[in-house]
């Protein structure tokens, strides 16, 4: 692991992207853009909690090992999610089998 | 041999044995809170999934609740967790710099923010309260159509929030670990283990917030 101290700029400019983002999506909630609400709080989440994992927990310099820890955890995660919604989603789509 | 283990441990008293070096030492450590970190990442993603499945059965009456949900608190709240992420981060490079008096400096307001945030929980729990929002016996619900569904909602929003918040208490208890070993002197620039560990750890509650904070409280707002 690199051990070079990160300077206080990028922590303070990472800290400020957080702020501006969390007023971003408060003021993107007020309008109604339907589905797209989701999708934009979602993305705007996504951007925030990948800011912290690299910069504030910084897992960009850690090892190797460390970083396919945090993926393999990343791709569990998809797998509890994906594998859910595709049961609970998909119910209905298709009329009933009537030979059944 | 055995003058140079002796001759190390000398230098580095906090160094265990069975490292190469300092740095190897931390590089585990580090790894062993990831694994541990994903375990909790696993434990809210199974919220998160009952949530997700939810909304998408009786997405009108999860709708309907965002009203009853305190936006300016759970945006505030947002920013006082982002700040303490920020002042953590600052306690673990004031670890790494060896700077004792910015450490515990940080470690308390750290501290003294996730106190804040916890406060303003408390807060918006009594809301719930005098509004009947409590899923059980004495709920209430403006819309009678959604009472069923509604409670579900606030059911995952206690459990989720919950969750956060006992983790928000863990880890100030923690940090106030680390305020006493840091004032004893206990870390250096060479061994702060335990700051860098419980940061990731204060951080992990951070993203958690992240998710929680739109999901409740901003979808369906419009309508």
């Amino acid at each position: 692991m690199n051990h070079q101290v990160v300077s206080v700029k990028v922590y303070a400019a990472v800290f400020c992207a957080l702020l501006a983002l969390t007023i971003t999506t408060v003021a993107v909630s007020k309008l109604d853009l339907g589905e797209f609400n989701f999708i934009a709080a979602m993305t705007i989440a996504v951007i925030k909690a990948t800011l912290v994992v690299m910069f504030f927990m910084d897992v960009r310099r850690a090892t190797s090992m460390t970083k396919l820890f945090v993926g393999a955890g990343l791709f569990w995660l998809a797998i509890l999610l994906v594998f859910l919604l595709s049961d609970y989603l998909s119910r209905g789509w298709l009329p009933s089998l009537r030979w059944l | 041999m055995a003058d140079s283990e002796a001759t190390l441990t000398a230098h580095e008293p906090e160094l265990k044995h069975h490292f190469d070096d300092s740095a190897q030492q931390l590089e585990s450590s580090t790894l062993g809170m990831w694994v541990f970190l994903v375990t909790e990442v696993m434990f809210f993603g199974g919220m998160f999934g009952a949530y997700t499945v939810y909304r998408n059965l009786y997405r009108n009456a999860f709708a309907s609740t965002s009203h009853f949900m305190n936006v300016i608190i759970g945006a505030v709240n947002t920013g006082v967790l982002i700040c303490s992420s920020f002042t953590m981060v600052l306690a673990v490079r004031s670890a790494q710099l060896g700077q004792k008096k910015a450490l515990v400096a940080f470690l308390i307001l750290t501290l003294i923010l996730g106190c804040v945030f916890l406060s303003l929980k408390y807060v918006e729990y009594h809301e719930k309260w005098v509004d009947h929002h409590i899923p059980g016996p004495g709920f209430q619900y403006a819309d009678p159509r959604y009472f069923h569904q509604a409670q579900i909602l606030f059911l995952l929003y206690f459990a989720m929030t919950g969750m956060h918040a006992i983790h928000m208490i863990v880890g100030a208890g923690l940090l106030t670990t680390l305020i006493v070993m840091a004032a004893r002197d206990r870390f250096s620039a060479t061994w702060h283990t335990p700051v860098e560990m419980i940061g990731l750890y204060w951080h992990f509650v951070d993203i958690v917030w992240i998710f929680l904070f739109p999901l409740l409280y901003l979808i369906g707002h419009t309508q």
